[in-house]
């Protein structure tokens, strides 16, 4: 019940935000946090460290930007191509990567995210160093106009949270259950005769699926798909977010990603703007040390004590 | 009756070598359909080895395994477990994290079929909540339906896992050593729960209490490095100075 009221407040201070706060920032946040959120449905609940996110992203960040500006889809269409490439990419990733362990499965999944990023880079498609740029936003339903920001962050919004019901809900079905029972004995689930490889495979092609969504609409909020997408800082960046919110909470990576979004925002403008990889860095490593749950994870257990 | 009907498992040379050093060694073993069968031996004769030979966790290096005639030496181990032969390990095998009803709701949701449906809420799971809770009473564990499992003491957890098992409704249980690190009621609990559980199905477990062997057992196979020593009841057994010779040294 406390859950459920926590998620009506959260909604509705993102009903009014925009009114308070430049929606174009706003509109960032909430891409990345749907990333995280994504991000987290392999590493929080699979238990696998993957270390090649910015290729699900980028990829369907450049794959929408491409057939809403070329192909003249309608940006909805736009959105669940590049959804559905990314998902794509993650059954052919998944598929060389799943049945690796811990350290074998980063790096792998890291080698092909490069692969995936020397092909973005060298295709004609994407405008090289220059990035897919002047992507129309388009028109929601063909009607309302994205152009306008309040518009185009409601529709975010929307797409946000979607997304991050369908993350709640596999985390919470049958098959959560499994993937859930997988992570905490792996040979126990086998021996009750789960395929563990096509589960873990499901939730990886589930969770790029939803990563290639945050790259998606974050190409149509900001008209441009770009090589920093793609690229393994990307990676990286999604990590820190998912740690710092609280592995395996499902809220969790969503406020991890609006803590480094901000903060990236803020020192960037200011004096500390050439620091702002050593504070991430120095949050990183502060986060491992002290705060192992995260924010929302250390949340959840200064609450359950105090009761 | 032929070799088929009568045994539901059997193996052929059974081999597993670890680079050069032979864990299990040309094992032939036979087990007899509806008994409890034991298989005993000194630490590190290669018992749990052949458990995982047996449920394909390890691949052998040589040798045959047939289950119910059907030869499985070259199937997974989800395959083996969906063909009705199911394992317990010889550390206790549960979910911490879950409750101990959700930890025999995921045995018993394979059946269901609803595994990869990430669309349907938890709820949908509920049909199986009767069945879960008739398992837990039948292991004496009512008390704990609702316990997150990690915190509950650790002879529960293996009756849990027994319970776990059974939602499977297997017919060859094996039991990795089901009463170790227990105290004497335990063992005690978990020796009547296995009698009870053995009706109309076959188990084969590692024991090293001689007590709850002598009890429980209709056959008893003695491993000694890697290869079978001896085989037969509980009496032919004990009585055989070779076996007493592998448990207590030369000077026995
Ligand atoms: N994966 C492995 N690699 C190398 N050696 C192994 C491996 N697994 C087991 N062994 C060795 O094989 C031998 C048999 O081990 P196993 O665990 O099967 O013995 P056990 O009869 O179950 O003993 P215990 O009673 O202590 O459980 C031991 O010497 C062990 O060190
Ligand atoms: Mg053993």
């Amino acid at each position: 019940m406390n859950t459920k009221v926590g998620y009506g407040i959260a909604l509705a201070l993102l009903l009014v935000a925009p009114f308070m706060i430049y929606p174009v920032f706003l509109m960032k946040l909430l891409c990345f946090a749907l990333f995280a959120c994504a991000f987290n449905l392999i590493l929080g609940y699979g238990g696998l460290l993957s270390f090649g996110h910015a290729a699900f992203f980028g990829g369907a960040a450049y794959i929408t930007g491409h057939v809403i500006k070329v192909w003249g889809l309608p940006t909805e269409l736009g959105l669940l191509v590049g959804a559905g490439s990314a998902a794509a990419l993650g059954y052919l990733i998944g598929m060389l990567a799943i049945r690796r362990q811990g350290i074998y499965f980063a790096m792998i999944t890291l080698a092909l995210a490069q692969m995936v990023y020397f092909i973005f880079i060298s295709a004609d498609f994407t405008g090289g160093e220059n990035g897919l740029q002047g992507v129309p936003r388009g028109y929601a339903l063909g009607i309302f106009d994205l152009q306008d920001n309040l518009t185009m962050y409601y529709f975010v919004l929307a797409v946000f949270v979607i997304g991050f019901l369908i993350i709640a809900r596999a985390v919470y079905s049958p098959f959560g259950q499994i993937l859930g029972a997988i992570r905490d004995n792996e040979d126990r689930a086998t021996s009750l005769g789960y395929d563990v490889d096509r589960y873990k495979h499901l939730a990886f092609v589930l969770s790029a699926a939803l990563a290639g969504l945050a790259g998606s609409t974050k190409t149509v909020v900001f008209q441009l798909a770009s090589l920093t997408d793609v690229h393994w800082h990307t990676s990286g960046e999604v990590v820190l977010m998912t740690l710092l919110g609280g592995l395996g909470t499902i809220a969790g990576p969503a406020v991890g990603a609006g803590v480094i979004v901000t903060l990236q925002n803020y020192l960037a403008s200011g004096p500390l703007g050439a620091w702002v990889p050593v504070v991430l860095g120095t949050i990183f490593v502060v986060c491992v040390l002290a705060f192992r749950r995260g924010i929302i994870g250390e949340l959840h257990a200064m609450l359950k004590k105090s009761f | 009756m032929n070799d088929t009907a009568k045994y539901i498992l059997e193996t052929e040379s059974l081999t597993k070598e670890f680079k050069g050093f032979t864990a299990v060694d040309d094992v032939n073993l036979k087990v007899k359909r509806h008994d409890i069968h034991a298989l005993i031996g000194p630490n590190g004769a290669g018992k749990t080895t052949v458990f995982n030979l047996l449920t394909k966790f390890l691949v052998p290096t040589r040798g045959t395994i047939k289950v119910n005639g059907t030869d499985i030496t070259a199937s997974k181990p989800a395959e083996i477990s969906r063909m009705g032969v199911i394992r317990s390990f010889q550390i206790s095998a549960v979910f911490p994290h879950m409750t101990a009803r959700e930890n025999v709701r995921v045995a018993l949701q394979r059946k269901l079929g609803t595994s990869f449906h990430f669309w349907k809420p938890l709820s949908s799971l509920n049909v199986l909540n009767e069945r879960a809770d008739e398992l837990l009473h039948m292991v004496g564990l009512e008390r704990f339906t609702d316990s997150v499992v990690g915190d509950m003491p650790y002879g529960r957890k293996r009756a849990l896992e027994i319970a776990t098992t059974l939602a499977l409704e297997p017919e060859l249980m094996l039991l990795d050593e089901p009463t170790q690190g227990m105290g004497r009621e335990d063992v005690e609990r978990i020796t009547q729960l296995i009698r009870k559980v053995s009706k109309d199905r076959t188990i084969l477990m590692v024991e090293h209490n001689l007590g709850v062997v002598s009890t429980l057992c209709d056959r008893i196979t003695v491993l000694q490095r890697g290869a079978i020593l001896t085989e037969g009841n509980y009496d032919e057994v004990s009585s055989d100075p070779r076996v007493k010779e592998a448990y207590m040294g030369k000077a026995a």
